[in-house]
């Protein structure tokens, strides 16, 4: 093996520039960050990675800001600092943005900044995909909090509920935040396939599961959450929005609709979404923990039960927050039980960090002040949080500062801590400079009295009776000093941050490089150069332990001296290591896409179709989804399912891999699945409000039965099912090189799936349902609107197979899109004869 | 030597189904949802049926009765493959083996919170008797 000089600190500093060995220099040029305005066209893990956290902390300072509003008007009693629409705005818009532009989207980037490196891959599966991710976020972040700026801000709270956002909100700015939110969530769920095929498929040989880094156990459960839990609320979006935009009465109950539904499916999302924004900060304790102890994780599998366990159990609280909608006991019972349970795994892990730290021997720092301060914290808002899952307790306190309290001291406890250690412990690693530690110590007791000050207090207001989400109280009541205090408080909390600010922005170009692996971490990401490459690793190990760099000797020694996999891109081509799901036995050589503009206009055009349909400009609104599925069909044709130019390649430590996989072995294949998880669970969302609304009506449906019938519903089915049994047969005579049969049958399966979706809406059509009548009607036309539309991008993705192979780009050997597509008929069957079962054989049998 | 591939071939990972270790709690799910959707559907549609809500109750007996076994069952099977061929506690070391224990004790843990939560739901039918 060719060796490479040293790029250490030594070695970049000295004034005679290393020689660079020609298999590194090749890497450098394919891995080669694109340089002036085309910067932005980067799609690597580092530069997506680093705008997606700067930007989410930039919501976050904006988010704070927001809070000090607040509590500036709450100060004092009677204050007219600002009226009762800004705070009404103001409140709103400080949830949301903390939720959903802060709190979710900074684990994402993170993960998609980090993980690459704690796996010692090259990038992510599908790094443009991040990229469309992070700008859809850009643009829905800014979208949503500019509205602020014009008084068209949302203001239902961050959980939006109708009726008080359909029949008593005018102007857009619900609609700002059903459809602004509903734009960004997409992009979380991009974000959590790219995680999950990252984490299953992108390990270095020899990770088996049980060598994983404890981080990427969270990421996993975390981004299955996210599969199954914002489909509810992206379901409750479309709802709400069709009742807004036109007047579909799923929530008003004068014509069927139940604003209760709403709140199943907002808090189906909203409960495991706690659990999304906790976990990993969970996960960055997990990480950092051992390396502060020098010594590994005490109970490894038991944390991993803790990881699992809790995003299972996460799912079972939500009718928790819903306790005084007037439920039946037994279902308050049920759900108070699953509440107290969820206590057990989250005691379980943190008990482990615990142990460990015992264990060890501890070395001080700021990030573990940030631990320590995390994990009490989040005792006290764990211990809360049992309190109010106590059904008879939960009727005093719910809707008081008691709950705000109570989700802050969680939320900031078991996030904001973590995060902030984490930003102490990762800086070197993004930067190459460290964070200073005797700053850092005035910044953790400046946050630390500040947070405690401004949020203990609330607790004592609730019980005392003040409720949340008012503008203003009287004097006298007993509110008034509690209330000064915690406005101090939150300005304290707030210094702490401009002196962090201050010392992440201050200029660094004196400091010194920070020395390689500053706190001594046993894990891969820690392989890092300082500055850091843009190829990630320089060659690919092969592990053999949890924590390499502790435990595998001469092992950076052996990674930098390209001893590994994949030393060097002689094709010039941007390539990874795809490894088997649980031994990470290395099986493909995976060509990943490099800079793309594509990526860019996607989001943005994506972004004019959720824009303009806000303000009603339905004619913008359809151009600018148009091209955004133009530029999306592009990206897909020239970026995916490449052929390559030759079958294998040897990838070093004489082994050859394939450069092409298809089927349940390939990445796509895994992409396909994931996403379609996501998009049944959307489905089941609005299948459940079909028999939500029968439990609440006894004349339901209603007889006589108004629509949609049998005849037709049955039909589209059963020519949905044979387009579906055509493109399988498509697939299988592609595969045998038999072309014409191949364009025959798909041809035939795409003129089925016209003529099957055309049959579906004649159901609804031809017997005069009308969506605005009753509810009814309404949710038959959703069931079938969401399958026709399945159906119309099965015909699209029909066509897209019969042009690959046309133009070349599939064969018999190199089939991933078809079969892909097949996956993707899979679920759309399933779609078709669920929809049907529901809309026309329900009514039959109820 | 003999004996080591033979034990990498049985514990090859075409052999491993990684899922297995969440059915435990994908049970759990679904005794809750079984528990909540007979009660609330009950509770809906029998308003004023007091004296069969004792068929709820009967329900989610049965309901725990199936899941508490099958989630045992589980258990058991991971509770086997995780002492199988060593009484050590931790498997921590880069073998197929080390991995095989893993997910078996792993499936164990998950089993027996599974069952824990599962009995916390259950115990909710004993207290309360009716839809109030």
């Amino acid at each position: 093996m060719e060796s490479l000089p040293a790029t250490t600190n030594s070695a970049a500093n000295s004034e005679s520039e290393p020689e660079i060995a020609p298999s590194a220099a090749r890497l450098l040029k394919a891995w080669e960050t694109p340089r002036g305005w085309r910067y932005w066209s980067a799609v690597n893990n580092s530069e997506v990675g680093l705008w997606y956290t700067v930007t989410s902390f930039a919501f976050f300072l904006f988010g704070g800001v927001l809070a000090l509003l607040m509590r500036i008007q709450l100060a004092v009693p009677g204050n007219t600092f600002l009226t009762a629409d800004q705070y009404n705005q103001i409140f709103t818009m400080h949830g949301s943005v903390m939720m959903f532009l802060f709190a979710v989207p900074i684990f994402e980037a993170f993960s998609i900044m980090v993980l690459p490196e704690m796996l010692g891959a090259r990038d992510l599966p599908f790094p443009r995909l991040s990229a469309y991710g992070y700008f859809s976020f850009l643009i829905g972040g800014i979208f949503v909090c500019g509205s602020l700026f014009f008084g068209a801000a949302p203001k239902g709270g961050w959980f939006m509920y109708p009726p008080l956002t359909s029949a008593f909100q005018d102007g857009v700015g619900a609609d700002i935040w059903l459809l602004g939110l509903t734009f960004i969530e997409i992009a979380s769920i991009a974000a959590a396939i790219e995680l999950i095929v990252g984490v299953l498929k992108c390990r270095p040989p020899g990770m088996r599961i049980n060598l994983i880094p404890l981080y990427c156990w969270y990421i996993l459960v975390v981004a299955g959450m996210i599969l199954f839990a914002f489909p509810p609320l992206i379901a409750g979006d479309i709802l709400l929005e069709m009742e807004r935009a036109f007047d579909w009465p799923f929530f008003d109950p004068k014509r069927g609709g139940d604003p209760v539904l709403w709140q199943h499916l907002f808090w189906i999302f909203g409960h495991p979404e706690v659990y999304i924004v906790f976990l990993p900060s969970i996960a960055l304790m997990a990480m950092m923990i051992p390396t502060f102890a020098r010594t590994p994780m005490v109970g490894y599998s038991w944390v991993v039960l803790s990881a699992v366990g809790t995003g299972f159990l996460s799912f079972g609280l939500w009718v928790h927050h819903m306790f005084t909608t007037g439920l039946p006991g037994i279902s308050i019972g049920i759900f108070s039980a699953a509440s107290q349970a969820v206590a057990i795994p989250t005691g379980v892990q943190i008990f482990c960090f615990l142990a460990t730290l015992t264990a060890g021997n501890v070395k001080r720092s700021v990030c573990l002040l940030f631990i320590f301060a995390g994990l009490a914290t989040f005792i006290i808002g764990g211990l809360t949080g049992v309190m109010v899952a106590v059904a008879p307790f939960d009727f005093q306190a719910h809707d008081t500062f008691f709950i705000v309290g109570h989700l802050h001291y969680v939320l900031i406890g078991g996030t904001i801590f973590p995060i902030m250690a984490a930003f102490y412990y990762f800086f070197p690693l993004v930067t190459g400079k460290q964070l200073s530690e005797r700053v850092g110590t005035i910044v953790f007791w400046l946050v630390l009295i500040g947070f405690n000050v401004a949020f203990f207090p609330m607790h004592i207001l609730g019980l005392l009776g003040m409720p949340r989400r008012v503008f203003t109280y009287p004097a006298g009541m007993g509110l008034d000093l509690w209330n000064l205090i915690s406005s101090i408080g939150a300005f304290v909390l707030a210094a702490g941050f401009v002196v962090f600010l201050i010392d992440v922005f201050r200029p660094r170009r004196q400091q010194a490089l920070s020395e390689r692996n500053p706190w001594q971490a046993g894990t891969l990401e820690w392989l890092a150069e300082m500055p850091d490459q843009p190829w990630g690793v320089r060659s690919i190990p092969v592990i053999n332990s949890r924590y390499p760099l502790w435990e595998q000797p001469g092992f950076v020694n052996d990674v930098d001296e390209a001893r590994f996999y994949l030393p060097d891109a002689e094709e010039g081509k941007r390539e990874t290591i795809v490894s088997s799901v649980i031994d990470a036995t290395p099986i493909q050589c995976l060509r990943v896409g490099g800079p793309t503009f594509l990526t860019f206009f996607a989001a943005l055009f994506t972004g004019g179709f959720f824009i303009f349909a806000t303000y009603h400009w339905w004619w913008p609104a359809i151009l600018s989804g148009v091209i955004a599925c133009g530029v999306i069909l592009r990206w897909v044709w020239t970026g995916t399912a490449w052929i390559p130019e030759k079958e294998n390649k040897d990838v070093g430590l004489g082994v050859s891999l394939p450069l092409y996989l298809s089927g349940p072995q390939a990445v796509g294949w895994w992409a396909m699945f994931i996403t379609m998880t996501a998009d049944v669970t959307a489905f089941m969302s609005l299948v459940f409000g079909y028999f939500f609304y029968w439990t609440i009506h006894d004349d339901y449906p209603p007889e006589p039965l108004p629509g949609p019938g049998v005849f037709w519903p049955v039909t589209g089915m059963l020519l949905l099912l044979v387009a579906y049994g055509l493109t399988l047969l498509a697939r299988h005579w592609n595969r045998r090189d038999f072309g014409a049969r191949f364009y025959l049958l798909l041809s035939l399966a795409a003129l089925f799936t016209v003529g099957g979706t055309g049959a579906l809406l004649a159901g609804p059509w031809l017997t005069g349902l009308d969506p605005t009548e009753h509810v009814y009607p309404a949710v038959v036309w959703v069931l079938v609107g969401w399958t026709a539309l399945h159906a119309v991008l099965g015909v699209v993705m029909q066509l897209y197979c019969l042009a690959r192979r046309a133009a070349g780009r599939m064969t018999a050997r190199y089939d991933a899109d078809i079969v892909n597509v097949a996956l993707y008929w899979h679920f759309l069957a399933l779609t078709v004869v669920i929809t049907v079962g529901v809309i026309a054989g329900f009514p039959s049998v109820s | 030597m003999k004996e080591d591939r033979q034990h990498s071939d049985e514990f090859h990972e075409r052999h491993e189904r990684i899922w297995l270790m969440f059915l435990p709690p994908f049970i759990w799910a679904v005794h809750l949802l079984a528990c909540y959707l007979t009660a609330a559907i009950w509770c809906a549609k029998h308003v004023g049926m007091e004296s069969g809500f004792m068929t709820v109750r009967v329900a989610i007996g049965v309901y725990t009765a199936v899941a508490v076994a099958v989630m045992g069952w589980f258990g058991w099977i991971g509770f086997r493959r995780h002492r199988h061929l060593s009484q050590d506690l931790s498997p921590d070391d880069d073998t197929p083996l080390d991995r095989y224990r893993f997910l078996g004790l792993a499936t164990f843990l998950l089993s027996a919170l599974s069952i824990i939560a599962t009995l916390f739901v259950a115990a909710v039918a004993l207290f309360i008797g009716n839809c109030d």
